[in-house]
Parts: structure tokens; sequence; C-alpha cells
């Protein structure tokens, strides 16, 4: 293999190797909590002046949040509404799930295990189903099984990591049911990595007091997903694919009652109505906060929070954002595409560019992200062609720590990543920099998916909030999609057991749209944005909806 | 000097037969991008996992065809790039409980397999580099592990499926594969199955539970808890 790097980097690489040796030894401190608090708040992006504002509508008003979430929160709904039939049903159903991901699919399943017939499920999904962040999810997921571990560590840890902030019954229900999780994922056949007698191969995550991070090589969330898809297409659960719910319905009691749909080939809509509308909608990456790059789905636009909030849903959490510490930076056509942190689980650490250590390898996500930050500030990172800044991750002792082969191994997605490019991550390391990688916070729910306020309305996955609190740790989205995904199911088929559904309305839209006039909205911005935007500026700026 | 040159660097692609100039740097998602397009089909996670964008390539003046994730390749100077919207593909439906790991069991749901004739066209449209040929080969022979972990890096994109002149759908077999592989074959997770016995018989809920009291009434001792937890993870 040729290697893929210009002769600047090489020579940076050379003083990688040279302290190799030594760095096996010398692995530098944890941080205290107050070490952790003030490089937080020296470094990282949360804490930038002039990245957010209050927002001044809807049952979040007066509330901080970053400028891209508040922009959509500050937004003129996409229909109006005096220009829907809502005397034409076109589906109707129980159970209507929003989104095609982890948490969707899972609580299709449950929602059928449940006992509710099939017919009475749909799935909606903007793209196709599993299109999702869940899909790709590398490194793991928590479960607290070996012997020497405990629900109550894990516990311990995912406040900690969370710096306290998390919704502490939430956090209960997370650790208490991991391990059934990984039975059922079993049960259903999900491959994870194990010894011939059946020991799972744990790896330890950053600001995990224990290996409990359960894993299907850096293919995770992939594996779990293609076997949710394959089982709910064998149980023939109807999903309408690239059909975007657009906005939620109301019945006269003021409870949810379904969606309005978009079809984004067709570009006609179509009105759902359901006794239980559940919103699995993910995450915001792709809104690219502060500017950053992102490891998301292109469908990761946050639409269901928009929809939810109109409706009446609180948020919370939004003013902290996840920033995973080691995005690709190099080279350009993958930059901001996530390196697992299995990689540093596993061995590997941040080095600078004249190849020393700067910061303990597995502190959590924020920290670790923030500590990056620094060094490149300090000019000890590597700037690339393209101008991304980055440091190394010196992948090569994964094998030295593991043995030779550990890498093709367990890391077969990102060693193929790489090759593709020419660079051989088994002898040289990779330039990496924070990118945007989760939502923290989100939609406010109880431990049975509810909505909070909202009847008629659950959610669960990234789009909700409390669980993770301010910072999430590693392995525990998965982790947060099955749980949460699976209660979902369950509680809104106990729900609709004995649910009816009212005469349909759209009056929260007109309603949200007079607010946003009385405080003087620019009524150029609308949301949910669906996509993004990222055609040349040259076809924006001249593109004319001629064919109506 | 030199980093200046590689920013500007233009190459010419041909999207779907018209020309256009678009940065070396991009690949072949963003450059379609670049040029106007807006994806709504042929595009998923841009991050090689998902399998959306796999699609295939020409240079002008070449016969041979390519085989590339959009979202992984670079563009390059002379390429005849398209999209590839759906892959129809034939699924079996079945009860994992019922379905027996037997030899003869990818047979049963796919006869179609026995057509294989070996040209090892699927591996040479593989973009996750697979063995595609030898794991059909796996499955007409009924090794259902081989078929698991030679096809387990499958990201579902079609392509094998696409270019099959037996006209079998190679990803869906090894999907089965890898589920009867997990489920039935490969050892139990023995500490997983404790734990959960543990978990239902309530072991943790007395101090789960009190860790929620220390979280909402007396957080500066569940941070000492934390702070003071043994950390063993070596």
């Amino acid at each position: 293999m040729e290697r893929g790097y210009p002769d600047y980097m090489l020579e940076s690489i050379e003083l990688v190797k040279n302290t190799r040796e030594r760095r096996l030894k010398e692995i530098p401190e944890l941080m205290s909590l107050e070490e952790r608090e003030a490089i937080l708040r020296q470094y990282h992006p949360d804490y930038k002046e002039g990245t957010k504002r209050t927002v001044k509508v809807g049952v979040n008003a007066g509330e901080v949040m970053p400028n891209e979430v508040a922009d959509l929160i500050e937004a003129y709904p996409l229909i109006d509404p005096t220009q829907i039939d809502l005397s034409m049903i076109d589906f109707d159903c129980d159970l209507l799930i929003i989104g095609a991901g982890g948490a969707g699919l899972t609580a299709a399943l449950w929602a059928l295990y449940s006992g509710i017939d099939v017919n009475n499920i749909m799935i909606v999904t903007k793209l196709r189903m599993g299109d999702s962040n869940s899909k790709m999810s590398q490194g793991g997921i928590q479960a607290a099984d070996c012997e020497d571990d405990s629900p109550s560590l894990h516990y311990l840890d995912v406040l900690g990591g969370g710096h306290f902030t998390n919704d502490p019954e939430l956090v209960k229900w997370l650790v208490r049911e991991a391990p059934m999780i990984i039975q059922w994922h079993e049960e259903l056949g999900v491959m994870y990595d194990k010894d011939e007698e059946g020991c799972m191969f744990v790896a330890a995550g950053g600001g995990t007091c224990r290996k409990r991070m359960h894993s299907a090589k850096d293919y995770t969330g992939m594996e779990i997903v293609r076997v949710l898809m394959d089982e709910a297409r064998n149980l023939e659960i109807p999903v309408l694919e690239f059909n975007s719910a657009v906005e939620l319905l109301m019945d006269d009691a003021g409870k949810v009652a379904g969606a309005v749909l978009w079809d984004m080939e067709k570009e006609d809509y179509t009105v759902a109505r359901a006794k239980a509308t559940l919103m699995a909608t993910g995450g915001f990456g792709r809104l690219h906060v502060q500017g950053f790059a992102t490891t998301n789905h292109y469908g990761a636009t946050a639409d269901g929070l928009v929809m939810a909030n109109r409706v009446g849903a609180r948020i919370i959490d939004m003013d902290s954002v996840q920033y995973h510490p080691t995005g690709s930076s190099y080279p350009e056509q993958i930059v901001g595409l996530l390196c697992t942190e299995k990689l540093r689980g596993r061995g590997s650490q941040p080095v600078n560019k004249y190849g020393e250590e700067f910061v303990y390898p597995l502190e959590p996500r924020d920290v670790e992200s923030a500590a990056l930050i620094r060094e490149c500030n300090k000019g000890n990172g590597l700037i690339t062609p393209t101008g991304m800044p980055g440091v190394w991750l010196d992948t090569p002792l994964i094998d030295i720590l593991n043995g030779e082969g550990t890498i093709e191994k367990e890391f077969s997605a990102m060693y193929l990543k790489y090759k593709r490019f020419d660079i051989d991550m088994t002898h040289d390391p990779i330039l990496v920099y924070p990118t945007l990688h989760f939502q923290n916070g989100g939609i406010v729910i109880n431990e049975r998916t509810s909505v909070v306020n909202v009847p008629g309305l659950f959610a669960s996955g990234e789009t909700t909030g409390g669980v993770h609190g301010k910072n999430r740790l590693m392995g525990n989205s998965i982790l947060d999609y099955c749980v949460y995904g699976r209660r979902m199911g369950i509680y809104a088929t106990e729900y609709v057991k004995n649910a009816t559904v009212g005469k349909l309305n759209l009056d929260h839209v007109t309603k949200y749209t007079k607010l946003l006039e009385n405080a003087g909205i620019s009524k150029e911005r609308r949301a949910p944005i669906l996509l993004p935007e990222y055609r040349g500026e040259r076809t924006i700026s001249h593109a004319l909806p001629l064919l109506g | 000097m030199q980093e200046e040159a590689e920013k500007e660097k233009m190459v010419k692609v041909y999207i779907m037969g018209r020309e256009f100039e678009v940065p070396a740097t991009l690949n072949i998602v963003k450059a379609f991008e670049y040029a106007g397009y807006r994806f709504i089909r042929g595009i998923g996670c841009r991050g090689g996992y998902c399998g959306a964008c796999a699609t295939v390539y020409r240079f002008k003046d070449d016969y041979r065809l390519n085989f590339a994730l959009a979202c992984q390749k670079a563009v390059e100077d002379g390429m005849y790039l398209t999209i590839l919207p759906f892959v129809p593909a034939e699924k079996a439906k079945y009860d994992m409980n019922k379905l027996k790991p037997r030899g003869t069991v990818l047979l049963e749901l796919y006869p179609e397999i026995a057509r294989c004739v070996a040209c090892n066209t699927c591996t040479k449209a593989c973009p996750q580099e697979l063995e595609v040929m030898d794991y059909v080969q796996a499955a007409i022979r009924g090794d259902i592990e081989e078929v698991a972990n030679l096809s387990f890096d499958c990201i579902q994109c079609g392509l094998c499926a696409m270019r099959c002149p037996a006209e079998i759908v190679p990803y869906n077999v090894g999907q089965i594969a890898r589920r009867l592989f997990a489920k039935y074959i490969a050892p139990k997770a023995h500490p997983t199955h404790a734990r959960v016995d543990e978990i239902n018989a309530c072991v943790f809920d007395e101090e789960l539970d009190n860790y929620i009291i220390l979280a909402k009434e007396d957080i500066e001792r569940l941070k000492k808890i934390y702070v003071e937890r043994e950390i063993k993870v070596g």
C-alpha cells in the first residue's frame, strides 16, 4: 500500500513513532472533577461565546439554545393548515411510528410482541427503512453483565459522565434493562463478539469503570439494525418509505392524533390518523452546530424535535452538544466521519504533532474533545491541505498491545475506510479532530416514554433528553434506543387499548404561526428542514420552482 | 505553495452524461452536490455504513466497470458517474424460532443459490471487498458459520445481486446465515443470562433506588461515591 499522507505529515509520523515505546508505559493521569470542569469551560465548544441565543417562542421560550436549534424553533411551518384537507384520512392506525431507525424498529417489534395487530402499526420514514444514526454507531453497547460489574456501577458511570444532570429515574431503567436487551438480541440472532465458550468480548469506554462495551466488530449498530430490519420484514410490518412527517395532528380533546405526511418524491401530502404517535426521529448532527463537520446520517435534522415542540413538548439540555473527540480530519473526502472510541478502548492514544501525549485517552467525551481542541489551539496539531486541524490517534498501538491482526479483525470497517485512501492504520496513525456527534438533550419523556404534558405522544432514542444529561458516554446510545424503543412499543400499545381519536385539527400550527408573527420572526425561516442543503451556491441562488 | 495547489485542483467528471468541473478533494456524493444536485435516492448515512450510495462508474476510454460507495470514493478526472436508486431483490420470510440450523436450510430458503456458476462477478462488485462468491459457495455446502463470518461486513448495498448472472441475492443469504449462527450455533452468552436472572429477582433495585434518592437529595454524596468507585478497565 502507498502511504496516503503528504510529506509534512509523514515527517510528523516519524516523531510519533519515536515516542511510541515510552508511551506504552507512561499514560497521562485521569483528570479530577475540578480539572474536567475547568477544561470544559475554557475549551469545549458549548462554552464558546456568541454561539447560542434565547428562544423567543413556544414552551421553551426564555431558554438558551445553540443558534442552529433556535433557528428551527423560531421557524414557520412548512404547511399552511388551510391547504390541508383533514376530512380525507389516507392512513388510519393505532400506532404511527415516525422514524425507522433503531428506536422506531424496536418499538414496532415490541408493540407486536405486546399484542397489537400488525396492520394497526405504520412506520413512516423520510428515507429508507433503517436509515439512521443507529446504523452508524460502531463501538458498542454497554450492558453490565460481567461478574465484577453491576447495573449500579453502570448507573454511577452514566450520571458521572453526564455531570449529574441526567434524569435519575430514566437512567435506572437504562442500566437495569441493558443485559435483557443483549439477551433479546441473542434470541433474534445478533452476532455479538464472543469467544468459543460464549464469553462476551467487552471493552472499556471513556468514563466507564468496567469493561462493559459489547460489540459486533466495529459494525455494532449496523449489525443490530439489519437484524431488526430483517425481522420487521419477516413480520410484514407496514413501512412507508420516502415519506416525512411534517406536522403532528391534534384531535378536539387535545391529544396528538397522527401526522401530516409529505411524500419526498411525489411531493404531495397524506393524512395519517393514529391513536398514539411515536416519535423516533433521531438527532440533529446535520444542523452542523458551530460549523462542525458531523458523523451523522444525512437525515439527522431534528424534525421530531420541531414537530413535538409545536404541540407543547418541552425540550431540555439542548445547550449541550456532543462532539466526538475523534472524527476523521484527513483525508478531506471523509472529514468528520467517526473513528470509534473503541480504538482508544483497545489502546490507541491521542498524540500531538511532536509525538507527545497530552490527555488520558478515555476521559468522558466532552472532556476528551476539549483536550484535543486545546492542543490544536496551542499550535500542537497539524493543519491539513484543506485547512482542517487535527492531532494523531496512534492506532498502531492497538496491534502492539493486543497482537498483530487485531485492527483488521476488530476494526474492519475503520481499516477499510482508511485503506480506500491508501492509509494503513496498522502502521501509521490517523489524523483526528472533534466532530459533531450526538444530541445529548431533547424531548422530555417519563420512564414510560410518554412525552410529558402531551397526551397521545410518545418518544424515544436520540430525539429525547434526560437519559444522558449533558454528556453521553460511549455505548449508551444504542442502549438508549433499545431500552426506550422497547418501552415505547410496550407502553404505547397499552395506551391505545383504551384510547380514542376525536376530530382532527391543525389549530396548534395556526397558533404557532401567530406567535412567530407577534415575535417578529422573519418569514424566510421554515422548519422542519427534512434534509440539509449542500448544493453549490450557484444552484441555490438561482433555483426556481417552475414545475410547481 | 504545495498546499495551495492541492486546494484548488479541479477534475472533470460526467454526472449522468453531463460534464462538470469539481474540486479533486470531493467524494462522489459531494461532487454531485457541488454540481447542484440534491439527493433523495442513492444517499444514506454518508459514512460508509448503509449501502444506499453504492454505485458504478467508468472512466473515459476504458471498458471496465468500477464499483464504489459514492460517499467513500474520491472523484478522479474523467469519471462517468451515476446513482442507483433501488435494488429489487426477493427476501425469504421465516420464523427464526421454527428454523433449524441444519445444512440444507439456506438452500431451502434460497434454492437459486444452486445456480451459482462461480464466476466471481459478485466478489468483484463488492465495495466492502468481501469474498461474496466464497460465501455463496459455503451456503450451497451448508456451512452456516462460514457464510456468517465471510458476509459479516456486508452493508447490503445490493451490487452483488445486480451483477449476479444466476440471479442470486447473496446479501439476503448472508443475513439469514448470520442470524442462524448467532441464535443457534454460537455458544450462549453465559454471564448475560445469569445477570438477567439477578435483575429479574430485583437484586440491584435497592442500591439503584438509593442512588436515585441521592441524585435528588444529596448530590455531593453521590459524587463522592462516583469518584471513589474502583476503576478496573486494565
